[in-house]
Order: structure tokens, then sequence, then C-alpha cells
């Protein structure tokens, strides 16, 4: 049997689509580096970030002059200090060659630099809980860091931060195929993780674009979201157990695989989203998913946001325990994918609201007779206007571009980016206002003349978690000064979250306020205190 | 003869392209349990083709009628042709038999007698068994002119003839012949569509007729047996060598140099 040929030549053609969609994703970039305020999306499935940060001779301006910011009261790196990492490292653990690291100073999206001398790479928790003993003697600084995928500039260094990677602890420990349980450094890739997980039949309970570059470790400490979260739970939710080391070496030993634990306070779920400010986690345990063997997906078009969240409603009840992503796309985002992308539109006529539906099941015959009794009711109250459904993998992968191409796309000319969760209802109304806000002023139009192109919004629905964009033709203060702080104040005002799943890292550090009361910042404060008296963890960040 | 066309489209079911195909642990075949199958890609470009063509010009197609020869499943495969826009279809039920291209250009030929056809649109292959033969034994059998591997594809109303610009080794081939006529496509031809929500609910109404090769009059006994199937040898990771000259001595003690 030869089966080559005629795979190999559809591949090609799907290859080729995917090759001239990164190409411009590194034109947006190359965009993007001049602007400060930019940010690319973190959703992206088919695109690794950390292609090549060499590729781009351009650099970021240094964090501390961009944002004004002081030098904490930190000890200075001596070669005393270097010689002792040194003694407890092997020989490719302390990276001090000025171009090997630039990669770990710099953001991916160049919009963050530090300008750190030192990175450790530890192959072990004992090798961390050594480096951490020291620097908390020594009053040294660090920033621990996965693979450098975040969005918030939390993994890189500020000022002068040891940084600690854990690309170098990245060994799969145990995985149980009756429970489903995998125990893994913290520095295993995400894919690594889950195409290991693949091979025995489960997956890994989340997905994000960035999955070819970022740590499950990474992903544990940021509590990252991704595509998948309306089906599999948060990672507060699947973690079941963590190791960790605190900043004066103390190693945590949580690394349970129990589901159920009701003795003492559940620690782990500190670390879970602490952005490396309470410890540095070093291995993780948590609860996999099998693998889905029937895999659906629906693009429907709708005539409004009220038809959305009715569209929303009954898929939760008919389609229930197979619905696996539920993602809204508003017209000017698709408009715009549509504009840089050669792809064929799945709809042919035009709506204000698109909605991208992915069903996982075990049963194909079933999910298909499901989903499509549920389409059918859709399109027969009207509910939806239009829609298609992918019959092959192919055409699945394509319907999902149009999700995943958004934030590149978005990034042509720079864009300001909002990560936030507020209630279904208003969802869109913020995406409303911020237009009307903008054309009010006069700086959002369709021509060259205006600095905005529009007010653009997207996002994972099922979750409550909506992606205000707003792409730009070029850099004008007066558009940042109409977005912020309004943006905040209005989510503020209906109790939303100005970080939904990005985190705060450096960039948000200063608006916790409008999503957290004096009181809660006061009791993360304490913990930290508690954890990091000498402030020595990812300092300059958080809160 | 009526210039109108009465379009054949035979279209296979498949293991999804998008999948890596695995040999079952007996080695007679590919595991097919638990796997996604789809409309094979070639046949779903020749679909694609035969819609254009009627939305081109509507009074030039009288119908397209898709055909596929495989197990009941197929039936999957018919309904997504018939939401594409296939009019009405015929599966032949074969059960779980693999029938090698002879047998499937047989059946359809006695197809295209049945359905009085004077274009039949194909895929060039399939890419379960990258055959490549089916268009071209089934020009032989109906003694039609065929052009193989099309890139593009004009039919010309008024003569009846239609010119077709095939995919060859360094370029491209432009030939030109007169209806009935057999058309392998390639892959630049299309891109096929999504079948839209209000189709698919329609096609649930559109006539899948189901046959069995007897009713034909068609024998499709193998004539090949497979005795065995194996994966492709895998490939030996690399070394890394400190220095050239340890790579010279490497290479002379695997004997390359």
């Amino acid at each position: 049997m030869r089966t080559s040929l005629g795979r190999a030549i559809s591949r090609a053609r799907i290859s080729s689509r995917v090759s001239a969609s990164r190409l411009s994703i590194n034109a947006s970039r190359a965009v993007l580096a001049s602007q400060p305020f930019t940010e690319i999306g973190n959703n992206a499935g088919s695109r690794t970030p950390a292609i090549s940060y060499r590729a781009y001779s351009k650099q970021a301006k240094l964090t501390k002059d961009t944002y004004h910011t002081e030098r904490g009261d930190y000890g200075q790196l001596t070669s005393e200090d270097i010689a002792y990492f040194k003694s407890i490292l092997p020989e490719n653990g302390v990276v001090q060659d000025k171009t090997d690291l630039e990669i770990y100073n710099q953001d991916w999206m160049r919009k963050y630099r530090g300008s750190s001398e030192l990175v450790l790479k530890p192959k072990t928790t004992e090798q961390v809980s050594q480096i951490l003993k020291y620097c908390n003697e020594k009053k040294l600084a660090v920033v621990p860091q996965g693979g450098n995928t975040g969005l918030v500039g939390g993994s890189v260094p500020v000022f002068d931060e040891v940084v600690i990677s854990l690309a170098n602890m990245n060994q799969i420990q145990s995985f149980d195929p009756v429970t489903g349980i995998l125990v893994a450094d913290a520095g295993v890739i995400l894919e690594n993780a889950d195409n290991f997980l693949r091979e025995q039949g489960f997956i890994f309970p989340l997905d994000l674009g960035a999955k070819g570059s970022c740590h499950i470790g990474g992903n544990v400490a940021t509590n990252a979201g991704g595509l998948r979260l309306l089906r599999y739970g948060s990672l507060h939710g699947s973690v079941l157990g963590l190791q960790a080391v605190l900043a004066d070496g103390t190693i945590y030993n949580g690394l349970s695989k129990l589901r159920k634990d009701n003795t003492g306070y559940d620690l782990k779920q500190l670390f879970i989203g602490s952005e490396g400010t309470l410890g540095i986690i070093t291995a993780v345990s948590i609860l996999c998913a099998p693998k889905p063997l029937a895999v659906n997906a629906a693009f429907l078009g709708l005539d409004s946001f009220e038809q959305v969240q009715k569209t929303f409603g009954r898929a939760k009840g008919e389609l229930s325990e197979i619905l696996s992503a539920f993602e809204c796309m508003d017209a000017n985002s698709q408009n715009i994918v549509a504009k840089y992308t050669d792809l064929a539109r799945p709809l042919e006529g035009s709506h204000p609201f698109y909605v991208l539906i992915e069903t996982s099941g075990s049963n194909k015959d079933h999910d298909d007779a499901k989903l499509e009794k549920f389409l059918e009711g859709l399109l027969e109250d009207e509910v939806i206007a239009d829609g298609v459904v992918a019959q092959d993998e192919t055409q699945l992968k394509n319907l999902w571009q149009w999700r995943e191409l958004i934030p590149e796309k978005l990034g042509h000319g720079g864009v300001y980016k909002y990560d936030v969760s507020i209630p279904l209802a208003d969802m869109f109304k913020l995406v409303d206002d911020v237009q009307a806000r903008l054309e009010e002023a006069g700086v959002v139009g369709d021509s060259e003349e205006f600095p905005a192109i529009a007010s653009v919004g997207y996002g994972h629905i099922g979750d409550g978690n909506l992606h205000l964009n707003v792409p730009l033709r070029r850099y004008d203060e007066k558009v940042e000064k109409l977005l912020e702080p309004f943006v905040y104040e209005w989510v503020s005002k209906v109790n939303g979250s100005i970080s939904a799943e990005h985190g705060l890292g450096f960039a948000k550090k200063n608006y916790i306020q409008y999503s957290k009361d004096a009181g809660s910042i006061e009791l993360i404060r304490d913990l930290k205190k508690l954890y990091d008296p000498k402030a020595i963890l990812n300092p300059y960040k958080y809160v | 003869m009526s210039s109108k066309l009465r379009i054949l489209v035979p279209v296979k079911r498949v293991i999804d392209s998008a999948i890596r195909p695995r040999v079952n642990k007996a080695q007679t075949g590919v595991e097919t349990q638990g796997v996604k199958f789809s409309i094979n890609p070639f046949c779903d470009i020749a679909l694609e083709e035969a819609i254009r063509i009627r939305e081109g010009s509507k009074s030039l197609v009288e119908k397209i009628h898709a055909v596929s020869a495989g197990s009941i499943k197929s039936q999957e495969t018919l309904r997504t042709a018939l939401a594409k826009g296939a009019d009405e279809s015929t599966l032949i039920d074969v059960g779980d038999k693999d029938l090698e291209p002879l047998s499937v250009a047989k059946l359809l030929a006695k197809v295209v007698e049945a359905q009085d056809s004077n274009l039949v649109i194909l895929g060039k292959q399939a890419i379960d068994n990258d055959s490549n033969q089916t268009g071209q034994l089934l020009a032989g059998l109906l003694n039609w002119p065929q052009a193989t591997n099309a890139s593009k594809v004009e039919v010309e109303e008024s003569s009846g003839s239609v010119t077709v610009t095939r995919e060859v080794d360094g370029g491209s081939e432009t030939v030109k012949a007169k209806l009935p006529l057999v058309i392998t496509t390639d892959l630049r031809l299309n891109e096929p569509r999504y079948a839209s929500l209000p189709n698919i609910m329609k096609a649930k109404k559109k006539p899948l007729k189901v046959v069995k090769p007897d009713d034909l009059g068609v024998d499709v006994s193998s004539r090949l047996e497979i005795l065995k199937v194996t994966e492709p040898p895998v490939r030996q990771a690399g070394i890394i060598v400190g220095s050239t000259d340890e790579l010279i001595e490497r290479l002379k003690s695997a004997g390359a140099v």
C-alpha cells in the first residue's frame, strides 16, 4: 500500500498556506516592535511565538527606561556569586554570554527588555533550592522563566535580576494510564507533554497558541486559560499537586496525586497564578483528560449578540457534555482576518457576529447526530442566520484559523489589547462603547486619516472572557488617553476582571485595584511578605 | 447529442488526509477502527469543479450525480456531496471489500450508462491506495477521450467542447476535446467549499439510491492479493560530531567515503 503521495501533496498545500501566514506574522511583529503598547494574544493554535528571536535585529527599549522604574535595594552580582553558581550547576547551566542572554532578557513581543547578566539553568529541584537559598542570603533578585511566551512582561527581568530558566528541567516523571495523572518537571514544553499523552490516549487539559514553546510550569504559574477551558476547566481544578521552591530555598513538596485531600490549607492553589512571586514551581501533577475520538466544528453567522447568547445557552443544554469550545468573533475581527489571508471565507454573507462551536466526544455518530439536531433547531428557530459544518480535518483546521489568526492579523499596525472578564450580557457593550467613544473623538474610521481602525471584539464567550482590541494605523497618544483608564473603569463598574487570563506581570500591576478591593490587595501583599520577606522573587511585578 | 451536461462525480470515502495512517496489527492493511474518514480530497475537488461549472452557467448543466462504491458508511460521503451541491446520488454497496481500480471503472461505466452521463469528473487518485488508474480505465472502457490531472477546465457552451489545462512535469499542457469526456482532477484546480447548514438539511431530502454490484452485472472479485503491509523503516537518529576529523573518521568507518 502506498499512501504517501496523495497525502504528501495535500500536506504540501496545507503547509504552504501555513508558512504564508507565518510570514505575515513576522511582518506584523516587525511593525509591533516600535510600539511599546502592543500585545499579541496567546490564542493562536497554529503558532509558536518563539520562532527565532535572533531573526529580529530590532530591540525593545529597556523596560526601566520606558516605564521610569527605580531599581530596588538588591545586591549586585559579584564574581564570587558566579563562582558559587558554577560550583553547583553543570557547565551548560550558567549562561553569561551577551548574545546568549538576549533571548532571556526580552519578551517575545519585544515589548519589555531587562539587562540581566546571568541566566541559571538548574536540572534538579535541589539545585533550584541551593540557588534561591544563596540569592536570598545575598539579597539577589531573581526572575523565574519558562518558555517566555507571556503577554504581560512577567517572565523577563526589569533590571539585572538573575534569570532562573526551567528549560533544563524537562523530564516526564510518571504517567498513570488508568487515572490519567501526569507528573512532570516544570520545564516540559506543553506540546511535548501533549504529544506524549496523545500516544497514551490522553490529552493535556490545556491548549493554547504558544504550546510549542511554553512550559507547563509556566502555564501553572500564570494559570493559563486558553481555548478549551470551557471543557476542561481551569488549572485550579486540574492541577492535583505541585512542587515549588520558596525564596529561602525551602522545598514545598506538594506533588500529590490525590483527587481528594482535605487536610489543611490547599497550598498549591497559592502558587497557581502567582506568576513566580511566591516560589518557583519545579514540578506539577495534573489530571489529564482522555483524548476525544470524534471532533466536530461548526462556524455560524448571527445577527445580534442576543442571538449569540441564546445559541450559547442552547449549546450548553443540547450539546452539553460534548461541547468543547464556544468562541465568538465580531464582524470587524473577521473582516481584518479576511483582508490579510487568502483563506476562503466560510460563510457567503456578512453577519455582525460569528460563532465557532467545537464538539469533542467519543462516538462520531452520536456527536454528529447531536450537533446536527442542535444546528437544525437553531436554523429553524432563526437563532442563527447561516452556518457551515466542517466535513473533514482540513476544513476543521481552516475554520479554527478564523478564530486563531485574529491576534496576529490585528497587529498589522500595532494594537491596544485588553483581556477582560465581564458578565456575558455586557460583553459586546464594551466593544460598542469604546467604538462610540473613539468615534465621538474622531479618531476611528475607515480611511487613512484616522489613527484607529476599529474597536474589535472576540473571545472565549463560554468563559465570559472578551478580548477587546483596538488595531491602529499609527500610534496616537489621543487614542490611548481615550482608552485608559476608560476600559478599566468600565470593567470595574460591572465587577469584571481587567485581566482574565493574561495575568498581571509588569504590564498590569498598576491596575489591579480595578479588579480587587484594597482589603484583598492587602492580603495578597501580606502573603508575599510571609513567603518572600526580602522580595527577591520576580520583583517590580504583580502587585 | 444534447449539449446539456449530465455530470457524474465519483467520490470515495478515505481516511482523512490530515490523519496519519497506521498499519494494523495483522499487517494486512491500515488501521480503520476509531479513525476519522472524509471525502477523498481529489474527489472533493472534482465535485467542486462540477458545481462551479453549473454556477458559471446554469443552463449548461442538467444534473450533477454523485456516485460512490464502498461500504454503507459511504452514504456519509454522498450526503456531503449532496450538501455541497450534487443533485442526486448512487451508492454501490460493496460491503467492506477493498475494490481494485478496474472493478471501480467497470462499475462506473455502468452508472455512466444508467445516468446517461456525458462528462465524468473524478479525482486523479484516492489518497488511500494512490492507484491513479480509475479515470484512465474508465475512459478506456467507455472509449471516451480523457484529460487527466486537470488544473483548469473550461466548457464551451455552443460547441460542446471542453478545454482542459493539465499539470505535467515541468509545466502545463492544454488539451481540447468534444464531449463525452473523462476529466481527472489535480490539486490546483480549485479549493472546495464548506457545506452550509441549509444545504446539509436540504441534502437529506435529495435522492440516494443504493445498488449492489450484482445489480449492475459487474464482477468485482480481486485479481491481486495483498501479502503484507508495513510501515516505512524508522529513520536512524543522527549523531553530533566534535570536529571535522571525527566526521571524516566516522564517514570512513561507515564506508561512506
